[in-house]
């Protein structure tokens, strides 16, 4: 199938390149084109009881660009997490997502924020994705009246209602009945949206979850269910929990699809497909062959388990952020400077959110002792001060 | 004295603002359990370490009245307005209010096992499927754990769904849910959720019918934190409760009682709502304080027949509402009487007889004459034989003894 439009000229485009750069004129693609460009994605789709959506994707150089600067702020954003936990600044549990930021943002790319999502306690970035700020996620963190929950959520109960994102939950699997909850009410109120509902490969063994399937079933309910299948269940391994890994296939009589979870653009068509499918067939199961690099939690290393050339194999080969700057780089969307330059940007806003959730917020300590504002408590403290003064 | 008490809305009439602090007051379960008794109390209390002195005792040559629930219409129990109303039974009742909120708000849905087609395994639901469709009373599949938890992520959008549990029992199977997301999800969320849902279902001693179907669960609920716990036990409180809970932003948990669905009453024609945390007086007195709920409230009014007959004046108090308790009612008693006797159907451990003993021992000690004496079941799954079952049930005669002795 055709790569992009430009393939033809891009003979040209790699003459002019250093020219292009050394002399700064415009490029054939700008990085902010909203052009249509159609890649294809790198694995095929594996359906089970439906027909697979096709490997060409449509997006655009502003699209990638996007993406590209959305998941370094998430990559960036988990680093920084995992060096807040080692200065004892997050505590109790800290789940890291970096390795699956295609699933969330393709996600994104492929529906609008009255659609809802619902996931479990690895949920830092799906907040981000749907419009979560970097001061509220490390407010939340470390317990700050600015955090997302306002500090009493904690690092796996991040909800933004506005968005209809419902969570954030601790509890493995037991989001997936909410999930189709959620479904169920776009169905009774008849909104032409749909709901995700994200469990891993640990949840997929969990009875709710086929409960929860077969009522979506039963009931045509407009539910999604995305298996983010990172192939360890906290310290077990797929195949020692599952008797079947194929988790796409498990909802037997609900069709499923596999994709590529590293492959952000694979992600968005099939988000997209799947969308479409739900909104006339009732639900289907989505099983995103995604990796991540930190362990289940900050309290697991993460190699004990699996080898640490397996994690560097699936960085190397398959890490989707390079897969992104390649795409750009190829396509001659943006350069190596400019996308260094994006990183270098993306590590100061984390490094600015982390500095002002840092502050500690004296509003709140001071709220929650005396029972009106400042401004009233200095007043009151003035004038016993000068009653006192006049008495003696 | 009562430092933590702080004043719950009990005299005033409900109304539609009615916020419940998601702190409820914490006077009702902080505080250290009073294990110091005296011993001539501790006898009467219904426990698993039962003397054959108390046994004979109580096998007067008497019937002993164990099957107390109402199978008439008593006036004396009637606590409705002396205007003409409508006579009907607790579930329909339950059912009268339950349609009209159904009319009132589009949002409102029930789900369950049984509830549309089947109309309902105790007809409560009878009826509202053909009213309003297949989706607004939803048949689900034997799956409490996740139907559970689906009617709560309704809740999270707008819906107010009404969870039926066939036998409360089985809400076990969704305690993770009830827990952890209808409880806990507003707080969590820093007040982005609120859970208006309805977890209702029949619960208590039957007649006979086993220990899995004759489970109290308000004893394993209370502790969670974010739900309002209440139990209905005349039509009348029935269909006001429904109504209430359903107009409630909290999640509700509304316990019935499997004996009770058939007591006839009569309730006002005219539309009413009552208060969730408001505790009823059922008979006022000035001996004694008693405290009590759902079905043991008739045996206790059938042991006060008896005290009265014996020159006693006992203060009967419904307390419906099982979290928060309704201290204010419930002060304002011990302060006139000084004597408090509970009577539940709970388990001796960790019910709500020893929560409500710990709330007032904690705030009205000083108003005590005597040591709070609580009945309670005994700590046992509850038998199949009916003989055996009635013994592990608080009877009337026993109230009458534990009313004696208290007040000597």
């Amino acid at each position: 199938m055709a790569l992009s439009r430009i393939a033809s000229s891009s003979h040209a485009s790699t003459l002019l390149k250093p020219l292009s750069a050394a002399l700064s004129i415009r490029r054939l693609i700008s990085s902010d084109s909203t052009v249509p460009l159609t890649i294809e994605t790198s694995l095929p789709f594996i359906s089970h009881k439906c027909d697979a959506p096709p490997r060409a994707v449509d997006t655009s150089a502003s699209e990638l660009f996007s993406f590209f600067r959305d998941m370094a702020t998430m990559r960036r954003m988990e680093i920084a997490a995992d060096s807040l936990y080692k200065a004892k600044l997050i505590r109790g549990f800290c789940h890291l997502y970096d390795g699956q930021e295609a699933v969330a943002i393709g996600m994104e790319a492929a529906i609008t924020k009255k659609d809802a999502i619902i996931t479990a306690y690895r949920d830092h970035c799906t907040f981000i994705g749907r419009g979560g700020t970097l001061l509220e996620v490390f407010g939340e963190l470390m317990g700050r009246i600015c955090g997302g929950s306002k500090g009493k959520g904690g690092s796996m109960h991040f909800y933004r209602k506005q968005t209809n994102f419902f969570g954030g939950h601790g509890i493995v699997g037991a989001q997936i009945p909410l999930g189709c909850g959620l479904a169920f009410a776009q169905r009774y109120s008849k909104e032409e949206n749909v709901t995700f509902t994200l469990y891993g490969d640990g949840a997929a063994n969990q009875g709710q979850l086929f409960e929860a399937l077969n009522m979506a079933a039963l009931w045509d309910l407009p539910a999604i269910l995305v298996c983010e299948n990172n192939h360890y269940g906290m310290g077990t391994a797929e195949w020692r929990a599952a008797k079947n890994p194929a988790y796409y296939k498990r909802g037997d009589y609900v069709p499923g699809l596999k994709v590529d979870g590293m492959d952000v653009l694979a992600v968005k068509q099939a988000c997209k497909f799947a969308k479409e499918n739900a909104l006339k067939n009732g639900p289907l199961i989505l099983e995103m062959d995604t990796y991540r690099y930190h362990g289940h939690s900050m309290s697991d290393p993460g190699s004990t388990y699996r080898t640490r050339d397996e994690i560097s194999g699936v960085r190397q080969e398959r890490d989707p952020i390079e897969r992104v700057r390649k795409l750009l780089l190829a396509h001659d969307i943006a350069s190596e400077k400019e996308l260094k330059d994006i990183e270098k940007q993306v590590r100061k806003d984390v490094d600015d959110a982390i500095a002002k959730a840092k502050v500690k917020n004296k509003k709140y300590i001071v709220q929650s002792a005396i029972p009106c504002d400042r401004r009233t408590w200095l007043t009151i403290l003035f004038f016993t001060f000068i009653f006192f003064s006049i008495r003696k | 004295m009562a430092t933590l008490f702080q004043g719950l809305p009990s005299s005033t009439a409900f109304s539609s603002s009615n916020k419940f602090n998601h702190a409820p007051a914490p006077t009702s379960f902080s505080g250290t359990w009073n294990n110091e008794r005296k011993s001539s109390i501790v006898t009467v209390r219904s426990d698993a370490r039962w003397s054959p002195v108390l046994n004979s005792a109580t096998h007067k040559p008497q019937r002993l009245i164990t099957n107390a629930v109402a199978t008439k219409a008593d006036s004396s129990l009637a606590s409705t307005s002396s205007k003409p109303g409508h006579e009907l039974l607790l579930f329909e009742a339950l059912r009268e209010g339950l349609e009209e909120e159904m009319e009132r708000d589009p949002c409102v849905c029930v789900m369950g096992e049984d509830v549309g087609h089947y109309g309902g395994s105790y007809k409560v639901t009878k009826g509202l499927a053909t009213k309003f469709g297949d989706l607004r009373v939803l048949d689900t599949p034997i799956a409490e754990n996740s139907f559970t938890g689906m009617g709560i992520g309704a809740a999270m959008t707008g819906l107010r769904p009404i969870i039926e549990g066939m036998n409360m029992g089985f809400l076990l199977l969704a305690f993770n849910q009830i827990s952890n997301n209808c409880g806990m999800l507003h707080y969590t969320s820093g007040g982005q959720f609120k859970i208006p849902a309805v977890i209702r279902g029949p619960g208590g001693v039957g007649r006979q019918l086993g220990a899995e179907h004759s489970q109290r669960l308000e004893s394993y609920f209370q502790s969670i934190p974010g739900i309002q716990m209440v139990a209905c036990s005349t039509p009348y409180n029935a269909k006001g409760l429904m109504k209430a809970a359903i107009r409630s932003e909290n999640p509700v948990i509304l316990f019935e009682h499997v004996l009770l669905y058939n007591l006839k009453d009569r309730i006002p024609d005219e539309e009413y709502v009552l208060s969730l945390e408001e505790a009823e007086m059922v008979r006022p007195g000035e001996h004694v304080t008693i405290l009590t709920y759902s079905r043991m409230r008739y045996h206790v009014m059938q042991a006060a027949k008896t005290l009265v007959n014996k020159g006693y004046d006992p203060e009967v108090i419904d307390i419906r509402s099982l979290k928060p308790f309704d201290l204010h009612t419930i002060g304002k008693s011990v302060k006139k009487t000084h004597r408090v006797l509970i009577v539940e159907e709970c388990m001796r451990t960790g019910g709500i007889g020893a929560s409500l003993t710990a709330a007032i021992t904690e705030n009205f000690n000083d108003d005590l004459d005597a040591p709070i004496v609580c009945l309670s079941s005994q700590d046992v799954p509850t038998p199949y034989a009916g003989t055996l079952e009635e013994w592990t049930v608080v009877q009337p005669a026993q109230i009458v003894t534990a009313v004696e002795q208290l007040c000597q």
